[in-house]
């Protein structure tokens, strides 16, 4: 394994993130800020949301920015890049295994969907203004769910960017993003599903339920989620199978 | 010094459609009959050995479609092959791809910069990615860029340069790490005549350090003028090999005229290859015929004695001169534009 090359690598991903910081922020940021606004504020100071639900919020807020920002960060300069003109070879052609192109790729993208992570938590505290009740009472849980998290985001772009081309970019979000984000528990504990068993059982193929409900159980212990062992077992491997599947394609795709 | 590459019985056939030019050669089909599905099977490459020797600069000259991307894209780790084997130096390609990988250059037909970057960063970038030190990076990219004459656009981003402009920058990241040997993949396709000149001198300059240089082209002059050695290739095969004042000298007596007629029947024919100097005649179809022969325009007057004696009228006549691309119309009865 060839670490020098690795690490020019992760530079030039740091390199190129820094220069579209801003853009990037805003493509990742501005959505998740704006829900936190309408339900976290204007819904619960109007008395059409209870108090409580702020707490409810943030968590799955924080799940859904990390995991948008992962899968994003690896999924779209893939697709781009494996386009006619391969501008992948680019990099394919430097001395290191095909496959830890791909490894790098997802390192980047896991390092993206932990500061999005980051970057949402005050600036959602900010928006919510006064009553949110977090607690940072297990730091080491937090930490290996959003570690998790992050991996499951940019494994998931990894597939996901190997998988489809250029005009189903579209396709992608209507059909796999937002679904994922409607039924990823973000808005609402998994407990709330109660009232629709079957869909309650249907949504835990979805790994932004493990995520919002991970990071429920960890910052906002007082309101009901799915326990941290099961949370963990679940992104463990549903992060095994993504980054298979998507080291698979990815070096199938590679190759002609 | 540089490297020798060899492939032995070279093989490719592609069940989707192929990368970049390369459309294949023949077309099969797999499975049996009846079944619902066929798929389409194209045969690119079909049993290319070749040596290419140390520190030459190496030709491969066909027609689109003929396999020369796919025979490039197999040696630089980007195509795997169906069959055969592929050696950048001592290491077989698809066994140890990272050793082969640091021996080589790369300019592929459409360029694969990375786009995110600007002309100077991509290659300090590239030099990173083969282990140079930051100060050996900056001293070569600075220096290539001012011999690809890019200075003025050097911080610019890539993705707003021109064909010509992407096509240097390529050769400029290809030569950054100083590889052994550089591959070339059309490199002249699109450029302007006076680029074109200074990629030569380039390219010969860079052979001039010992370097192995392989090259594809359907530009005739510049594989004569450039390369030492050559191969031409057709349908996935090789089908002449050698140096090109060698392969010249193989067309039967130098000169090709290739004559139209009204009609061409068979007594026609047989008062061409009559004349005093002929060599050969072809006939493909019934108004045209092909005649090789030792001198060009002062075998008319005996073509036109021929066609009166023939009844025929002749349409049109055209001389070439010894060249490739009389070679290759010899080789497979086809222009190299056909």
């Amino acid at each position: 394994m060839n670490w020098k090359t690795f690490y020019a690598m992760l530079q030039r991903d740091g390199h190129v993130a820094r220069r579209n910081l801003l853009p990037m922020l805003l493509q990742n940021l501005l959505q998740p800020l704006l829900l936190v606004f309408v339900f976290g504020r204007v819904l619960t100071s109007s008395g059409m949301m209870r108090a409580g639900f702020k707490d409810v919020l943030l968590p799955g807020i924080m799940a859904m920015s990390m995991v948008l920002s992962g899968v994003q960060a690896v999924a779209m300069p893939l697709i781009t890049e494996f386009q006619f003109t391969r501008e992948i070879e680019d990099r394919l052609l430097a001395p290191m295994e095909n496959g830890w192109l791909a490894v790098e790729k997802v390192v980047a993208g896991m390092i993206q969907a932990l500061v999005a992570g980051m970057v949402v938590i005050p600036a959602a505290w900010l928006l919510l203004g006064s009553g949110v009740h977090i607690s940072l009472a297990h730091p080491l849980q937090f930490a290996a769910i959003c570690l998790l998290v992050a991996l499951c985001s940019s494994a998931g772009g990894l597939t996901l960017g190997c998988s489809i081309g250029q005009t189903q970019i579209g396709l992608m979000f209507s059909l796999v993003l937002a679904p994922m984000m409607m039924f990823g528990c973000a808005y609402y504990p998994w407990s709330a599903l109660a009232a629709f068993p079957g869909l309650q059982y249907a949504v835990l193929i979805n790994p932004l339920v493990y995520a919002s409900e991970g990071l429920r159980g960890a910052l906002v212990p007082q309101v009901p989620h799915i326990p941290a062992a099961v949370v963990l077992a679940a992104l463990v491997a549903i992060d095994a199978a993504l980054l298979m599947a998507g080291l698979n394609r990815f070096r199938k795709k590679a190759v002609s | 010094m540089g490297i020798g590459i060899r492939i032995e019985d070279l093989r490719k056939v592609y069940d989707t459609p192929p990368p970049m030019a390369a459309r294949g050669a023949g077309f099969s089909w797999s499975g049996g009959r009846g079944e619902p599905k066929k798929k389409t099977e194209v045969v690119a490459l079909d049993g290319v050995s070749l040596e290419i020797r140390p520190g030459e600069v190496f030709g491969l000259l066909g027609p689109n479609g003929a396999g020369k991307s796919t025979t490039i894209g197999i040696l630089t780790t980007r195509v795997k092959p169906t069959g055969g084997r592929a050696f950048i130096g001592d290491f077989d390609v698809w066994r140890e791809p990272v050793k082969a990988k640091r021996l080589i250059g790369v300019v592929p037909q459409r360029p694969n910069l990375d786009f995110a970057l600007t002309a100077r960063e991509i290659l300090l970038f590239h030099g990173a990615y083969f282990g140079q030190s930051v100060r050996e990076r900056t001293r070569r990219a600075g220096e290539l860029i001012e011999k690809f004459k890019l200075t003025d656009r050097a911080d610019h981003m890539a993705r707003t340069f021109s064909g010509g402009m992407m096509q240097r920058l390529s050769i400029a990241r290809a030569m950054m790490h100083d590889p052994e040997a550089l591959f070339l993949d059309e490199p002249s396709a699109g450029l302007d005549p006076q680029t074109r000149l200074l990629l030569w001198e380039i390219i010969r300059d860079y052979n001039r350090e010992g370097k192995t240089i392989v090259l594809t082209t359907h530009y005739m002059d510049e594989a004569d003028s450039l390369c030492q050695s050559l191969a031409i290739i057709d349908h996935g095969r090789i089908i002449a090999q050698g140096a090109p004042q060698e392969l010249k000298s193989s067309i039967p007596g130098g000169y090709l005229l290739r004559l139209r007629f009204d009609s061409a029947p068979e007594p026609l024919l047989e008062g061409l290859r009559a004349i005093e100097g002929v060599r050969e005649v072809h006939s493909a179809d019934q108004v045209a015929a092909d005649v090789y022969s030792n001198r060009g325009g002062s075998l008319i007057p005996a073509i036109v004695a021929a066609c009166q004696a023939a009844g025929v009228e002749l349409r049109d006549i055209h001389i070439s001169e010894p060249s490739l691309e009389t070679l290759f119309l010899h080789h497979t009865g086809r222009s190299l534009r056909d």
